[in-house]
Formats: structure tokens, sequence, C-alpha cells
């Protein structure tokens, strides 16, 4: 019991995937700032604006809507993502080897985050909000499904084991899976999923602050909004760390494996900041038509080329 | 709360202490990531393009912690420039009132300090801080960006925001 407290808010659950979440949103914003020639900002911004928020705010409760559910909506926010974390990165890092079937566990976690947002919205009886959570909630319905393929074809190249640590042993065992036709493709794909799950540019339309200022977070302010910064940057380190487990081999945490992990999350996180600043915000319409008819035929060929082997 | 005598066993004086600390701590975040929300009244825009100015390449703004934000709520400074006419007025109220507190606010430009050459004017309501109370004023028709940057530095280094009665 109280080694799964442990887990679950000190190592490597809510503290550590904070830390480190909050120091890849400092990478993130660094490396729009050098896109971009500025300087960017500190690194510890990322802590000045959780505690500014969380300890010096005030808290403004929505006059319309239900309090108790626009209060609440965060909470279950970090939950899922601190347990989906724990969930990721118990296998990943070798301390326990997980479950059976914990894929699909994981999978379901990492959705609630956004379903969180769209519940704390709705609650918040703003029209700019339900406007943003009725877009978030489109976005949601377009690219599980082709995340969802994604896992799938994984679970083939991983000749259908369905728990991740055994994921990670075969590729110890063989080869990454990306070194392989499909494994590229599933890794293309699953970029743009993570960075429809972040929310980050293209696919930034739920909270579009030049056009509907801030969308499903638009009425949120001080400790609850604090917790949904907490929710983003635990979510900036997870979803590059569960795509690590699934098609690049995992990290090994022994003498230059620990850079090699680094490197590995470093390099991901780089390449969704590089889409976020090279690209416009879609149009709702575009990216439910982007995921699900381009995305899923991609991720649907990799799953029949998976199948044939390559 | 007044410092209390310290000698060794008074628990009072290190409580005091530790107050002191979380209130430095609190006001040292606060100083350290300030979030901008813009609200421009009856503007001739230069000063709205002075603001945008700031957050250029060329001054970065973002390297002391300084965003804009696209809603009140998450706002800590509200800057206001341009002339308040009466329809202004109302909106300025509301905006403030909606602000979460701690809030500090920047009045830009003549208009917003003064009211520059609207001052006389037929509908005009007053200058900023006639309507609600401002923490900084930074005049200029327009000013220059390294003006505005100069002006919240000062704030920034001379305020406390936990210390004003509202």
């Amino acid at each position: 019991m109280a080694v799964n407290l442990f887990y679950f808010l000190v190592f490597p659950g809510l503290l550590f995937s904070a830390v480190v979440g909050a120091l890849l949103s400092w990478f993130d914003r660094k490396i729009t700032a050098r896109v971009q020639f500025r300087k960017g900002p500190p690194l510890l911004q990322p802590f000045y604006d959780f505690f500014k928020l969380l300890l010096v705010k005030e808290t403004i409760l929505p006059k319309q809507g239900s309090p108790v559910v626009f209060l609440l909506a965060p909470v279950f926010a970090v939950f899922g993502a601190t347990t989906a974390a724990v969930l990721i990165l118990l296998p990943l890092l070798n301390i326990s080897s997980g479950f059976r079937g914990d894929l699909i566990v994981i999978f379901y976690l990492l959705t609630i985050p956004s379903f969180s947002y769209v519940i704390g919205s709705l609650a918040s009886g703003n029209p700019l909000a339900a406007v943003g959570g009725s877009r978030e909630m489109k976005l949601i319905l377009s690219y599980e499904s082709t995340f969802l393929l994604v896992i799938a074809g994984v679970i083939i190249k991983a000749s259908q084991y369905f728990d991740l640590n055994s994921i990670i042993t075969i590729q110890h065992n063989s080869r990454p899976f990306i070194e392989s036709v499909s494994g590229v493709i599933l890794f293309i794909v699953a970029i743009f999923c993570i960075q429809a799950k972040l929310g980050l540019v293209p696919f930034d339309m739920a909270e579009a602050e030049t056009e509907i200022t801030e969308g499903t977070f638009i009425e949120y302010s001080g400790a609850p909004y604090a917790l949904i910064k907490l929710t983003k940057y635990i979510m900036l380190f997870i979803l590059p760390a569960f795509l690590t487990a699934l098609l690049l081999n995992g990290f090994v945490l022994k003498g230059i494996g620990i850079l090699w992990a680094a490197l590995k999350i470093l390099g991901i996180v780089l390449l969704l900041t590089l889409i976020r600043n090279t690209n416009p915000r879609l149009k709702i319409k575009q990216a439910v038509s982007f995921f699900l008819v381009w995305m899923n035929l991609l991720a649907i060929l990799a799953i029949v080329l998976a199948y044939f082997g390559y | 709360m007044d410092e209390p005598a310290c000698y060794s066993g008074n628990s009072s004086c290190i409580f005091w202490i530790l107050k002191n600390r979380y209130v430095g701590f609190k006001s040292f975040c606060f100083k350290k990531s300030l979030w901008v929300f813009h609200f421009g009244g009856a503007s001739c825009n230069n000063c709205d393009i002075e603001i945008l100015d700031c957050l250029t390449p060329r001054y970065d703004l973002e390297r002391f912690g300084i965003l804009l934000v696209g809603s009140i709520r998450h706002a800590d400074v509200l800057l206001v420039n341009g002339s308040i006419n009466m329809r202004d007025r109302d909106r300025l109220i509301e905006i403030y009132n909606q602000a979460p507190k701690p809030i500090l606010v920047v009045a830009i430009g003549a208009c917003g300090c003064t009211g520059g050459i609207f001052a006389e004017g037929n509908t005009f309501a007053g200058p900023v801080d006639k309507i609600i109370p401002v923490d900084a004023y930074i005049p200029g028709c327009p000013p220059k960006p390294e003006a505005i940057i100069a002006g919240l530095v000062k704030l920034v280094n001379s305020s406390n925001p936990f210390k004003r009665d509202k």
C-alpha cells in the first residue's frame, strides 16, 4: 500500500512526471523562442507560472453553470494523467512489469484529461467555452480511433502481446519496431495523434486563444487553472514516453543508455515543437477529415504491412 | 503583523519568519510570471502596435516571463491604452471586476494616463485612474517599447501586490 502510494505520488507518478514535464515545457517554449529568433523564458519559468496560479491568484467560480463539476474537472484531469504516468513509467523504467492488457487501460486513462477539459468547459456556462468544448469533443472522436489503430499495429508487430512490458522486451531482444516500414508509418501517425492529444498548434482549435480566447479554459483562474497546467506538463512527458515504449525500444537505464533515453524524449518533443511552429491552426472540419480519412488510411496500411512482416 | 522579539524558544518568531518567507515566495513567483491582458479603449492603434512590438523578437518580453493571454481570467496585469469614452467605461469596469485578484493595472500612452488631446472631449469619461485604480503610468504618444519595458520593470521591482487594500 505504502509502496503504491509512493509510486503514485512521488516516483514515477505525480512529482517526478510533473517536474520532468515542466522542464520539457520549458524546452518547448525555449525552442519556440529560438525558432522565432527570440531569447526565451528562464529555465524555471513553468514552475513560476504554476506556483503563481496555485498560491497567488484568486479562484473565480462561474455564476451560471455548476461550480462543483467546474472545480472537480481539473482534479480528474490530474488524476487520469498521473495514473497513466504510473502505468506507463513502471514498465518503462523497469521497476515492475505491469499486468496483462495494461495497454488498454493506459489508452483509456490517456483520454481522461481531454474528457475532463470538455466537462469543465461545459460546466462553466460560458458560450465560448461551449464552442471550445464541442470542438474538443469532435477532436477526441477523430483522433482516438487513429490512436487505437496505432496501438493495434504495435500489438500485431509484437506478435499479439497486450502488455507494455512484453512489447519493450520483444524490442530489446530483436530490434526496435521503428526499424521497419510499418514502424516508420506508425511513428508518423502517432506523432500527429500526440500533437492533437496535447492540443498543440495545428490542432489547438479547442483553445484557440486568438479566436475564442482560450476556449475550454476561458473561465478557469487560480488553483484550478494551475491543475490544468500541471496536467499539460505531465501529458507532455508521458505521451512521448509512451511512444518511446511502443516503437523506439523503450529505455535501457544503464551507462550511456540514460543519455539515449533522455535524447529520445527530447527528440520527440523537439519534433512536436517544430510541427507546432511551422503550421497554422486547422479548422475543426479539416482536422476531423485529416484523422478520420488520411491518418486512418495510413495506420491501416501500416497494420497490413505489419501483418505481412514488413 | 509586527516583528516579535526573537529569543530562543519564542515559537511565534519562527512562525513569523516562515510566514514572511511564504509571502516572499508568493510575491517572487507573481513577479516572475506576469501574464498580460490588453484592453484597448478608443485608441488610435499606435499604442496597441507598440505593445505588440514588446513581444516581437527585438524586445522579447517572454524572457521576463511576460505573456499575452486571451482571457481576463488568466491575467495578472491589465494594460489599458487609448482614451476611455462613455461606452468604454462600463466595459473597463466589467473587465476589471472579472479579473482574479491580485491584478496590476497599467495605463499606457498619453490618452490612458491623462486623456491627451481628448481630455476636453464631449464623450471622454475621464482618464483611467478615475475609473479603476492604476499602479503604473507609461506616458508617451505612443511610448517606445523601451519605455514600456522600463515601466514594467519598475512596476515589478517596486510594487507589492499583496499590500494593496481594495
